[in-house]
């Protein structure tokens, strides 16, 4: 599969998942917030049966980068653990995949907040 | 059931004062504010003290439109939208003048200017009195909705929070504009419990309050000049107008609301117009009572317009409950003759 | 008027959103993120990563443009049109996370930022865990019964 091939499998493998999403917040009362617990469990969902790791050979960064990906990445975790360190593996192997990113995004805010200050909104 | 109350001494408004933010200066009533920041910061490191000194701003502008102390100030009833109403206490703390502080969610500035003219109206001694109401866009947000610098989308029902504040000074004796009556409103059932459609939820205050007053007064609504609301914006004046056409057919016309007329409806992406109890507060300040005072409206029936909740009650799934005040204001050029 | 009557008519005067062009810019804001990162990973991984560290390496990198994008103030000027295009990639997370963290400042440091900075990562981790541990108890059933 050529670069340019990948680039456009990405593309619109990401921008059908975002845009499901904005269906979901656009004609039912699912907030944000729920929209983003919803399409990580999903993600687990979609790896524990099977599918994310074909979906993923094919479309790259179109299911890794939207939650869905985050979620996999727990699930994962959670396979490879229990692989090598048995049923406490279920508890060990989620946090530590997801690691990265959430320890990242904690930190950032944290350095956003000592060195930004929020500007009111405008319309 | 009684509701009306008629003021029996004279009661005017000695001056008033609009104070607002970036969006309020670049909408249609801009020029008429007599103070805007065009960072709504007014020189403050948080939000809920910008709103406060926002309030101080527009009641020291209002008492020196008119030469008078705050030591000429016998009472002041003020309030906001922020937790136990502190940006007025904040703010006007500084004066020493008593206070009252009370909530009406954005039925504040009605209310405000309604319990004060009901205390001179039962004291003989009292004089003077002010009325100071304010919301901030970015301290609402913060309490009600998401985080300022939160990326999400507004639905096309929701209002925008002003970032305005109004204050009043009320005086005994006659004027240019006269209160002559004052009603509170009832709670009435919104029937919804969507947080970015408060306007469609305080319709039916609106309506109530509307169709009380004309009931028992037995007024002509031809009398009236007009049906000012206090932030019903698109979707609650729609409702509204569609109810007073059929209930009380020719008021509809009359109709106006202050959501409406903060924005431009067209250029300023305000969605379904202005909320928060500043919007009331400085349209009737910069814009209707000057209309008044120089007898280009001679009678407006004023309510602001209140959705009853908190940000639990909504996440609990509760209907959200509107409320109407009014307050029916004269000019004195008419009621001079 | 009773309240079925009332819900009506909010229903009639409510305007809904104009789901067509939500869904054209979500779709290329969404889709347009995910390059972004594709193209990040192509990146990395031709600087000698693997695969999964490259993967990991754009999410800190996706997260990190988005939060400064959020501390700058651009973010939300992006995402009042991108909707769920911004919302649900990693970026959206990101904002949910930094933008608390900056509102709480004047709060303190303790039971501002660092409590309220959970408010939508909380429920994201907390679910995104408990999916997990429920798939981690399944899988090692599973793989006892000799699967």
């Amino acid at each position: 599969m050529s670069m340019t091939e990948q680039l456009i499998l990405t593309f619109i493998s990401g921008g059908i998942i975002c845009a499901i999403a904005q269906v979901l917040i656009d004609l039912t009362r699912i907030t944000p917030a729920r929209i983003l617990v919803i399409y990580v469990s999903v993600g687990v969902l979609l790896f524990a049966v099977g599918v994310y790791e074909p979906m993923y050979e094919i479309f790259g960064s179109g299911v890794s980068v939207p939650l869905i990906g985050f979620g996999a990445n727990i699930a994962r975790g959670v396979r490879e653990a229990v692989d090598k360190e048995g049923f406490i593996g279920a508890l060990t192997g989620g946090l530590a995949a997801s690691s990265a990113g959430i320890t990242s995004a904690l930190l950032f805010g944290l350095f956003a907040s000592l060195l930004f200050k929020t500007k009111s909104k405008r319309m | 059931m009684k509701r009306i109350t008629k003021i029996n001494s004279d009661i005017h408004f000695k001056s008033w004062a609009a104070v607002g933010g970036y969006e309020e200066r670049r909408g249609p009533l801009g020029e008429k504010f007599d103070f805007c920041d065009m960072s709504d910061k007014f020189g403050q490191t948080t939000w809920e003290i910008a709103e406060a000194e926002m309030g101080r701003v527009a009641l020291n502008t209002a008492l020196s439109k008119s030469g008078l102390s705050h030591s000429d100030i016998e009472l002041l009833v003020a309030g906001d939208l922020q937790n136990q109403c502190v940006a007025s206490s904040t703010g006007l703390s500084s004066f020493g003048i008593p206070f009252l502080g009370i909530y009406g969610a954005c039925s504040t500035c009605t209310e405000s200017i309604m319990t004060l003219s009901a205390f001179m109206n039962s004291s003989e001694t009292m004089q003077m009195g002010g009325a100071v109401t304010s919301s901030h866009n970015s301290a609402a947000e913060r309490q009600f909705r998401t985080p300022i610098e939160y990326g999400g989308q507004r639905a096309p029902t929701a209002q925008w929070t002003s970032t305005a504040a109004g204050a009043f000074i009320l005086c005994r004796g006659r004027g240019d504009v006269m209160i002559t009556e004052y009603m509170p409103g009832r709670i009435v059932d919104g029937s919804t419990s969507d947080g970015a459609n408060m306007g469609g939820a305080m319709a039916f205050a609106a309506f109530d309050s509307i169709y009380a007053y004309f009931e028992e007064s037995g007024e002509n609504p031809h009398n009236i000049d007009a049906i000012i609301t206090g932030d019903l914006g698109r979707v609650g004046s729609d409702i509204l107008r569609e109810m007073l056409s059929k209930e009380l057919p020719g008021t509809e016309a009359l109709h106006n609301d202050c959501g409406l007329l903060l924005y431009d409806m067209k250029n300023q992406d305000a969605h379904s117009g202005a909320s928060g109890c500043g919007t009331s507060a400085s349209v009737l300040a910069c814009h209707f009572l000057p209309m008044l005072a120089e007898g280009r409206l001679r009678r407006i029936l004023f309510l602001s317009t209140g959705a009853l909740m908190s940000p639990s009650s909504l996440l609990q799934g509760e209907n959200i409950y509107g409320i109407a005040p009014l307050i029916r204001l004269e000019s004195g050029k008419e009621t001079n003759k | 008027m009773n309240s079925e009557a009332k819900k009506q008519l909010i229903k009639k005067h409510s305007p809904g959103s104009s789901l067509f062009k939500d869904l054209i810019l979500s779709f290329i804001f969404g889709g347009g993120i995910c390059v972004i990162g594709q193209l990040l990973f192509e990146l990395y991984t031709t600087l000698g990563l693997d695969k999964k560290l490259s993967s990991t390496v754009v999410t800190v990198t996706l997260i990190f443009i988005a939060a400064l994008l959020t501390a700058l103030g651009i973010f939300d000027k992006i995402a009042k049109h991108a909707g769920a295009g911004t919302l649900v990639p990693v970026t959206g997370f990101s904002n949910a996370v930094v933008s608390q963290a900056m509102d709480a400042k004047s709060e303190g440091y303790v039971l501002g930022v660092g409590a309220k900075i959970y408010t939508v990562a909380g429920p994201v981790i907390l679910f995104g865990l408990l999916s997990g541990v429920v798939y981690g108890v399944i899988y090692y059933i599973y793989s006892l019964l000799g699967g």
